[in-house]
Parts: C-alpha cells; structure tokens; sequence
C-alpha cells in the first residue's frame, strides 16, 4: 500500500507498473486519474491550486486505502494526490488498485476516490474568468461517498 | 498551549493560519474553544455561525464535545474538496 501527495506530476504508466510489481498475483488492475477541467460553472478556468493539511491528509489517505483492502480482497493499493498550482488538463489524482478479478478491483478503486472527495483534507481554489474562488463541496460528491455506508 | 490550525477559505477569511493559544480556563472542548475564539470579534464571529465548519483535533476528525487539551493539535477548515 502506497499513498503519496507531491507537488510534481505523476507517470501513469510508471505507477502502473509499481501497482502491479506490488500486487503479485492480482489478475486485474484498475486505476482511476483525475485531472483539472477547464470549465467550471460555466467560467473559463486558467488555474487551480490545490491546499493541504500536511501530516492529516497523508493519514486520511492511508486510512482510506486500509479501509478498502479491510472490504475487498486487493493486492496492492496505490494513492499519489497533487498539491499546489495545476492548469487545465493536468493530472490531479492516480487511485490504482489490484486484485484477483475486476469485480474487486473496479469497486474498491471507486469506493477510494468518493471517500478521498469527502474525507480526505484538500481544498481547491480556482482561478477562472469569473474571478478566483474556493470549490465548495459537491453535495454529489457526499451522496457517490453515502453510498458506501459504514462497514 | 494548544497549536490551532486554519485552513483555505477560512485561513484567508482570518487571516493567518497558525497561532499557539493559551487554553482559558474552563475551556476543555471544540464546543468551548469555538466559543472563545469567536469572542474576539470580527471575522472570527463566523467559527460560530459557519454551519459547515469542520475541526480536526490531532489530525483526527472531531466532534462538538472532542476534548481539547494544552499539547493539541487542532485545525478548522471548510468541507474538503479534493480529489
């Protein structure tokens, strides 16, 4: 299990290949990437910069991932989140899981990015054409996490 | 001396994001630290209006009722929205 916040971009195919170095055994690894969309409410975005809670944040993603392997039978799990100034397109978030089949693997992968969204501590600030302004959380993003209940 | 943190909107809105406090007496919960900070007026009337503020007391999540204690660490922040 690897979780990691970083202000330098990501390799997808690299953290690939470490997920399936460290899953031996999985026949299925799902990974999920987030990047900065250049729209949002309608406005031009021209950047975001991502904040953290150096310390918490590294903890609450460990915590989630631990959450999934507890749920579902995974061999390997893997977490980078970026923080700092991002410009549209750039990569946000790698989640990559690894299990025996997809049906795990699919699920515990979505399960870590809707909890990460309502648990774990970043905050985006956007700079678009409307002026700059914090993202407020997404009620969405609370009913994707709800659906995972409390096990 | 509790270390209280504030982060994104509400680190600009008051304008720092740290400070070392000296714990009033009486005060041993987020509920009465909430409380005191906010009596100083101004922006930071708003720690107890926000109905959506969250607190963290050692990097853990808290609760109106958390203990807080001199060597804590406590951080307010909005909803998170990462990811």
């Amino acid at each position: 299990m690897s979780v990691r916040v970083q202000e330098d971009d990501f390799d997808v195919a690299a953290e690939l290949a470490e997920l399936q170095a460290g899953g031996a055994g999985a026949g299925a690894l799902v990974s999920f990437v987030g990047l900065v969309r250049d729209l949002s409410g309608g406005a031009a975005v021209s950047e975001m910069s991502l904040e953290h809670y150096p310390g918490m944040t590294e903890k609450a993603l460990a915590a989630i991932a631990g959450e999934a392997r507890r749920r579902w039978p995974l061999n390997a799990v893997r977490v980078v989140h970026r923080v700092g100034r991002l410009l549209p397109g750039e990569r946000i978030v790698f989640v990559g899981v690894a299990s025996a089949h997809r049906g795990a693997a699919f699920a515990a992968g979505e399960f870590i990015i809707d909890t990460l969204k309502t648990r774990a501590p970043f905050w985006k600030r956007e700079v678009t054409s409307a002026g700059a302004r914090w993202v407020e959380a997404h009620a969405a993003d609370d009913a994707a996490a709800g659906r995972w209940g409390e096990r | 001396m509790p270390k209280i943190l504030y982060f994104a909107s509400l680190r600009e809105a008051l304008g720092r994001a740290s400070e070392q406090i000296e714990l009033p007496p009486g005060v041993g919960d987020v509920t009465g630290l909430i409380a005191f900070l906010a009596a100083r007026g101004g922006p930071w009337e708003q720690l107890a209006t926000l109905g959506n503020l969250r607190c963290a007391v050692n990097q853990e999540m808290a609760k109106p009722d958390s203990p807080v204690t001199g060597g804590d660490e406590v951080a307010f922040f909005p909803p998170v929205s990462g990811g």
